[in-house]
């Protein structure tokens, strides 16, 4: 019998293959579960590509093994909202327009929403420290840092 | 809550695109979309044209009034959907939310010429407005033919002509038929005044599905049967594969087949994560190769290349003798390192092989060339390979999209055409992407006892361009056919120099070889020669004790140009005075620096002014504030262009201060963002801008021109605060410190 592993994602149970307990969650949610948000961009923890909350927490899927989830809850991007429904964070890049190619916007909507859930009124200098290390290239850095402040006064 | 499994449209999407892929040249596949039943116009089954002088290439008519777009340029992130959409939206008189837009598909889509140079909109842009121009002359000679009345009778409102009382939709007008027409050059497009869409700033329709999971990328996307390819790099740039062992990827479930061809070696698996594990776990020996130079006598290297050519790029009276003359003369040399894309998503393709037919979904910048490239590669008639646009993480030039799309050529063929997704990773991208070639200039001038220019000469020493476009790693490898030589890009773009000076002479060697596979990265070459001819500008201002921008007045005869320098300087609210400035007591320094660029000497017109502070005790540069002044013509998009522009300054404030590609005598040894740092948060600048709107010139690019003047804006900077002049890409502080040292 091939091992599965039982995961809750998105508030949903979601049973996995787990024959493998040191592949990445980042794989399991894309490939498995068929999910966008988290994006493959070093598979070494730099760049946040691969964020997801574990719990409420901004956490890299791309070096989180299977076997290390246990019950933790987690959320992608998708789980947060639709196009149609999008959360404050969500709405908030939207209504800044705060994407060139958006690449790296699922770690940067993940790791503000964890920001916001911790301090609710962060300054930019706050924002820009919580985001050192998720990387963007197209250099949409100023617009995204306007879309957090905007997504906290809205929250 | 999100559906967890893939979703609908993702395996319809997937299993579409195999479908559609040669027979029914009608039903395209939407963009992002599920495939198109119905014919959008014209049911005949002879395919969709794609010439570039045809109407029917660029845009179609449903008989449900729903207009497809037909792109060859494609958004790389950039926008460029929501602006295209803009522009035939307002010519044809139809709602934005009413046109689909299909793009960069070899076998819908005309060949506009790769989606680069900032041509999108200048040229491609264009082509589709001419289009629609002609498209909207016929619907009002078909409108008036239907009504029988003069053509000046009817009007065309949101996808309806108009006569009187009486109206129809385009649909109805064309029953179900193309245009059948060529693009008329002479056909009026409208007057600029009568915008609603153009010049107003649009949302871009993609960004909802990509910030909430929703869009699809290249690397999301699926096919049916999908396979998992990755490729093992040889251990050396050139190194031979002397043997494998592929018992040693044995215990691995879901390996399908271990591809040797040549020096190309690659692991097909079941799963992505089996093929990951098999290309890690699978031993290869390599020949020792240490073919490349030693990084720290890069220039010295450079300068020892042989030259295959001297192209000159301008010449104005006698500047040898004009110097021989001078009162004063001035010599530097400036350098430029070699950089990497750093796309944040490493590229990659999905092909499949199915009767001697390849199908391949790419985000290529340039899916017509790559469709040539791959043809050839693998012996097929170019007819029976075809390239389809998905798009991928940010693209800024050729990065390695299409050596990924011919990795999973080579690997597809391996297993019997069966679908090869190959997904490259960090290390693939960073090492084995082609890089922007080190540039090095010469430059020489000569000041009368008053001050004034009297000569300029610069000599550019940048790599040849003897291929017709980058040779695929895969072909390299596997030594299969394939142009052989190097595609540096269109490197001697500003070269020359938009100062009337009565003697210049302005030339570039062409080496004939580089160290790395060179290729472009964003304003290749232009960057580099704006940042050596501004800076030396800015040299010779000082020499001068001239203001720097009252100095470059002083010789720009152009009125665009002269009225963006005035503009330039009421935003960063010049203060006129000769750089360096008083020596200032602390640790940290502040100044400002500037620069100007004609982009190409042709097109678009930059200004900036940049802000730093320099910690003398440290060597690091700061650049607080970055100011713009912008004039390319019309203006499509304004938040668009805002955006554009934004990142031109912050990407190449990364490119100036901290980027190089590192390397030992065998391989590239910057593979990841530790040993390849880019920019990040707190370090970011302030961008602020002044853009200027011309409705009734032609629009020109933006996606490249800003990034020429950074680098130089930010070294005038640094010698405005400390006195010292940087002349060597990246501005990392150990050189500001031995520059300090120097003084």
């Amino acid at each position: 019998m091939p091992k599965t592993a039982q995961l809750t994602v998105n508030g949903k149970p979601a049973l996995v293959p787990a024959d493998d307990g040191q592949i990445p969650l980042l794989y399991v949610l894309r490939n498995d579960l068929g999910l966008h948000g988290p994006r493959f961009g070093c598979g070494l923890g730099q760049c946040g590509a691969c964020m997801v909350l574990m719990d409420g927490k901004a956490t890299r899927s791309c070096i989180t093994p299977l076997a290390s989830v246990g019950q933790a809850k987690i959320t992608t991007l998708e789980g947060l909202g639709s196009p149609e429904q999008p959360s404050a964070v969500q709405k908030a890049f939207i209504d800044e327009q705060a994407v060139q190619c958006g690449y790296c916007i699922n770690g940067m909507i993940i790791q503000a929403t964890d920001l916001l859930s911790r301090n609710h009124f962060p300054s930019a200098s706050d924002i820009k420290q919580a985001l050192a290390n998720n990387l963007c290239r197209c250099g949409t850095h100023l617009r995204i840092v306007r879309a957090v402040q905007r997504a906290s006064r809205s929250i | 809550m999100h559906d967890l499994m893939p979703t609908r449209r993702d395996l319809l999407r997937a299993s579409a695109g195999l479908v559609v892929s040669f027979t029914l040249a009608r039903h395209a596949m939407a963009g992002g979309g599920e495939p198109d039943q119905k014919p959008a116009a014209g049911s005949s089954t002879a395919p969709k044209p794609v010439a570039l002088d045809q109407v029917d290439s660029y845009l179609a008519i449903a008989p449900d009034n729903r207009v497809t777009l037909y792109s060859g340029k494609v958004d790389l992130g950039t926008g460029i959907e929501t602006a295209f959409t803009q522009i035939l939206a307002e010519e044809l008189e139809v709602p934005a939310e009413n046109i689909t837009f299909i793009s960069g598909d070899t076998l819908l889509t005309p060949d506009q010429g790769p989606t680069f140079g900032s041509l999108s909109i200048q040229s491609g842009g264009m082509q589709l407005r001419q289009a629609a121009a002609t498209a909207r002359k016929a619907l009002l000679a078909m409108a008036a033919d239907r009504f029988h009345v003069e053509p000046t009778a009817v009007t065309l409102q949101a996808g309806r002509v108009i006569a009187g009382e009486r109206s129809v939709p385009y649909g109805d007008l064309l029953a179900d038929q193309r245009f059948a027409l060529k693009v008329d050059p002479n056909a009026p497009t409208k007057n600029p005044a009568t915008f609603k869409v153009v010049g107003t700033s649009v949302p871009r329709a993609d960004i909802p599905p990509k910030v909430t999971g929703r869009f699809t990328y290249m690397q999301d996307y699926k096919v049916d049967g999908m396979l998992h390819g990755r490729v093992v790099r040889p251990s050396g740039i050139r190194s031979s594969l002397q043997s494998v062992d592929r018992g040693s990827v044995q215990g691995i479930p879901g390996i399908v087949s271990v591809v040797q061809e040549g020096n190309f070696l690659g692991v097909v698996a079941e799963t992505e994560w089996a093929a990951i594990r098999g290309a890690q776990a699978l031993k290869a020996t390599w020949s020792d190769w240490q073919g490349l130079p030693e990084q720290s006598k890069l220039f010295e290297t450079v300068r020892a290349t042989k030259v295959e050519k001297d192209e000159i790029t301008s010449s104005t009276g006698d500047p040898k003798i004009a110097l021989d003359k001078a009162a004063r003369k001035l010599k530097a040399t400036y350098e430029f390192a070699i950089h990497t894309h750093g796309s944040i998503g490493p590229s990659c393709a999905i092909v499949a092989i199915a009767d001697n037919k390849l199908t391949c979904w790419t985000a290529s910048q340039s899916t017509h060339k790559l469709r040539e490239q791959l043809a050839t590669m693998l012996s097929m008639p170019r007819e029976n390979v075809r390239c389809i646009y998905v798009e991928g993480s940010g693209c800024y030039g050729r990065n390695g999209h299409e050596d990924a799309a011919a990795d999973a050529a080579v690997l597809s063929r391996a297993v019997g055409g069966r679908p090869v997704r190959v997904q490259w990773s960090r290390a693939d991208e960073h090492g084995w992407d082609p890089k922007g070639p080190p540039t090095m200039l010469d430059l020489q001038a000569g000041l009368d006892d008053q001050g004034n220019v009297v000569a300029w000469q610069s000599e550019l020493f940048i790599c040849a361009t003897s291929a017709p476009f980058v040779p695929l790693l895969a072909a390299n490898l596997t030594d299969l056919p394939r142009e052989h030589g190097m595609a540096p890009g269109g490197v001697t773009g500003d070269s020359a120099i938009p100062y009337a000076f009565p003697a210049v002479h302005t030339m570039a060697h062409r080496l004939a070889d580089a160290p790395l596979r060179p290729a472009w990265i964003r304003t290749p070459g232009r960057m580099q020669n704006t940042f050596a001819n501004e800076s030396f500008m800015d040299e010779l201002a000082a020499a001068a004790n001239a203001d720097p921008l009252a100095f470059r007045l002083k010789y720009l005869k152009d009125p665009r140009g002269i009225e963006l320098l005035h503009r330039l300087a009421a935003l960063a609210k010049w203060d006129a005075r000769p750089s360096p400035q008083r020596r200032q007591g602390g640790d940290v320094a502040t100044g400002r620096g500037m620069s100007y660029v004609k982009y190409e000497l042709n097109r678009t017109y930059i200004g900036a002014v940049a802000e730093v502070e320099v910690k003398r005790s440290t060597g690091e540069i700061r650049v607080t504030r970055f100011n713009v002044a912008h004039d390319c013509g019309q203006i499509i998009n304004p938040d668009g262009l805002r955006n554009q522009i934004e990142g031109n300054v912050i990407q190449t404030v990364s490119r100036t201060l901290m980027e190089e590609v590192t390397f030992n005598r065998s391989h590239v040894t910057s593979l990841d963002w530790a040993s390849y740092p880019i920019i990040t948060f707190p370090d970011v600048p302030d961008v602020v801008m002044d853009l200027i709107d011309r409705p009734n010139e032609k629009p020109w690019g933006a996606g490249e021109p800003t990034a020429a003047v950074v680098p130089s804006a930010v070294g005038n900077a640094v010698f405005d605060a400390i006195g010292v002049r940087l002349r060597s890409v990246p501005m990392k502080p150990e050189k500001v410190l031995a520059a300090l040292r120097a003084t």
